[in-house]
């Protein structure tokens, strides 16, 4: 079997600060990190290859340096790397990249054995983009069933029984068969830390293959902004709204000024 | 295609440099230049004062889709134990604004088993089609029958305008369906119009980078513009007088035909109202202090009746469950009022109640991003401010029984 984990190199936007008075980010001396969810996919994947043998293959597209993501993910215990990166690929939104990430997968696929099994793995969303999209784009890209929003995997033979947080007030224990789809929740474990050895490993015995358009044999009408459906129009600073009241006094005539306030506005 | 640079109009003032996220421009010789770490994501592009930056796109190819015949527009509507969700009929109300700015019909699919008493609920909103397809096994959600019959309707009536709800549910299926249409799918809207000065197309916007930046997204050269829209931010229309043509579609599935499916569903206890649909939320983060100074945050909810939230540190103190938790990482909430007890408002958080129709914050610290947001603002310690707050709502609660 065959494990695939779909990686994204972010900015470490929890790091990221804002400039109070320009509104803008203050980008100088933010990390470029594995998309966090992303960590918990690739220990998933690492969990599956101990408890039942699997070869443990980690995707990223993005720019050259993105091997650094894919450097920690080898030295997390994944097999094998691939980043996708071709100045072709730039500006792709998630229907370009799920078809860019499913030709890597079919490409790597036809290299082995035939007919071998396998799952995708990919984090819910990530912290930049935020879209959730790619995961559930590239199962119908590969035409294989989904789990999303899954904190809990079992195998059974050939099926899977994923628990799904689709709905807030349930779990939905959800049943396939592979080959299949999952994006997952952080709930689902606590990833591990690389160890000494596995980062020796990761840089000195193991590689990240590069793979382009011509590699990957696009379709150059499907990929990069070409390939893009969605095109962003324009970018801004959300603006507040409304006034700022500071109110002033002693606690007491605060209080009461507050709840005039409200009684005005009709809310209370 | 790329980001081109007039090297005459660049001043060398690097606006461009504090809008990029990716480290994709920087200055050499007092000029902009693009490098590989570029995404082609256009904030450059608007930043720049003199208009020195261009993004350059090649005239996608649009292989067989004339735009022109598709028309109206479409609500995809998720139930849950046969009811409506709340996030239908907030995209009923900006449906409604859009077909009429387009001056074509708003039409609310529904899948489902047992509906015919909600449809008469969804009937009142001014909607005007209702399509219903019915089939037992559509009691339950099921990516693959929601993607196969979705598929196939926009295909036969190829509607302009497609929304979803941007819930779980949403966002599952959403995607499949885009791709297998080839279309756009701008994921989580907070904003939707229409730019009638160009070719009608839909503006979705959208928080990116955890809010801290919103961007416009088109859709120009597919069918149709797909949309998930994040619930509670459109508030639900009033009800008119408007009878919708239903169209009921019985359709025979086989339970054997469907690959992933459910096995069980195991409730969760539910105590609270979801905070997404709360009208008041009162809010605690660290400034609250403990675990036993947090029964005060309590007492104030059940004062004004409402539904209590932590920020995330009251949530990774233990002060309160995460699923109560508001910001990036847990809910965006769209109250009619949240007070804000000893938060200071860290972006992620602000981010979460930016949909807040009157924001109260009460902090120690003058200096608290929150204040920034906030309507009404208290600089004072908590613990003597929330106390006080509650004796006052007690005594307006007490003079308005006298009254009567």
């Amino acid at each position: 079997m065959k494990v695939f984990v779909c990686i994204k190199q972010v900015p470490g936007v929890a790091e990221v600060k804002i400039d109070v008075t320009t509104g803008k980010l203050i980008r100088e001396g933010v990390p470029s990190i594995i998309n966090p969810v992303d960590k918990h996919a690739i220990e998933l994947a690492l969990q599956i290859k101990e408890e039942q043998g699997a070869e443990v293959i980690a995707l990223s597209m993005g720019p050259p340096q993105a091997e650094e993501a894919l450097r920690e993910a080898l030295a997390m215990g994944v097999d094998k790397a691939y980043l996708l990166t071709d100045k072709e690929f730039a500006g792709a939104d998630t229907l370009a990249t799920s078809y860019t990430l499913a030709l890597a997968i079919r490409k790597i696929l036809q290299e082995s054995e035939k007919n071998e099994k396998y799952l995708v793995i990919c984090g819910l969303q990530a912290i930049d983009g935020d879209t959730a999209q790619v995961g559930p784009e590239l199962a119908e890209e590969l035409n294989i069933p989904q789990i999303t929003y899954v904190q809990k995997i079992e195998f059974k033979g050939d099926k899977i029984i994923a628990e799904s947080a689709l709905r807030q007030d349930e779990v939905m224990v959800m049943e396939t068969r592979l080959p299949a789809l999952i994006t997952v929740l952080k709930e689902i474990n606590i990833p591990r830390f690389p160890t000494l050895i596995g980062i020796v490993d990761a840089y000195e015995k193991k590689e990240v293959v590069y793979l382009d358009t011509r590699q990957l044999n696009a379709d150059k009408r499907k990929i990069g902004l070409t390939g893009s459906q969605t095109q962003v129009w324009k970018i801004f600073v959300p603006q507040q709204k409304g006034e700022h009241i500071k109110l002033s006094g002693s606690v007491k005539e605060m209080v009461k000024q507050l709840c005039q306030y409200l009684k005005e506005d009709k809310i209370l | 295609m790329g980001i081109k640079i007039n090297k005459d109009l660049c001043t060398g003032c690097q606006s461009c440099l504090s809008v990029c996220n990716y480290g994709g421009i920087t200055i050499i010789n007092n000029v902009a230049a693009i490098t590989d770490e570029c995404t082609l994501c256009g904030a450059c592009v608007e930043a720049c004062p003199v208009g020195a930056i261009e993004i350059e796109m090649e005239e996608i190819a649009t292989e067989g889709v004339d735009v022109s015949q598709y028309r109206g527009v479409w609500i995809i509507g998720e139930h849950y134990n046969n009811k409506i969700q709340n996030v239908v009929y907030q995209m009923v109300g900006k449906g409604r604004e859009l077909a009429d700015k387009l001056q074509v019909n708003l039409t609310v699919v529904l899948l489902g088993s047992k509906l015919e008493e909600e449809l008469k609920e969804l009937s009142q909103y001014g909607v005007d089609e209702i399509i219903y397809v019915k089939s037992p096994i559509l009691k339950d959600y099921c990516t693959e029958l929601y993607v196969n019959i979705l598929t196939d309707l926009i295909n036969k009536h190829k509607p302009e305008i497609v929304l979803i709800g941007a819930t779980p549910i949403g966002r599952d299926f959403a995607p499949r369906i885009s791709k297998r249409l080839n279309t756009g799918l701008t994921a989580d809207c907070t904003g939707l119009d229409i730019d009638t000065k160009t070719r009608n197309l839909l503006l979705q916007t959208r928080p990116t980078w955890g809010g801290r930046i919103m961007a416009t997204i088109r859709t120009p050269h597919s069918r149709p513009q797909m949309s998930t829209v994040r619930p509670g931010m459109f508030k639900i229309p009033e009800k008119i007088e408007k009878q919708p043509q239903i169209k009921k579609i019985e359709m025979d599935i086989n339970e054997k035909d469907i690959i992933t499916k459910i096995v069980k569903i195991i409730k969760k206890e539910k105590k609270q109202i979801n905070l997404e649909d709360a009208e008041i939320i009162v809010a605690g983060g660290r400034g609250v202090g403990s675990k036993e100074n947090w029964k005060i945050i309590e007492e104030l909810a059940k004062k004004l009746n409402a539904e209590v939230a932590g920020s995330r540190v009251a949530v990774e103190l233990g002060w309160i469950d995460q699923d109560r938790q508001v910001g990036q990482t847990g809910k965006s909430v769209a109250p009619k009022l949240y007070i804000a007890c000893g938060i200071s408002g860290a972006i992620q958080h602000r981010v979460g109640i930016q949909c807040s129709d009157i924001i109260v914050a009460i902090n120690k610290d003058p200096n608290a991003a929150i204040f920034e947001m906030a309507h009404y603002g208290i600089v004072g310690d908590l613990h003597k401010v929330v106390p006080a707050l509650i004796e006052e709502l007690k005594r307006l609660k007490s003079e308005e029984e006298l009254k009567k």
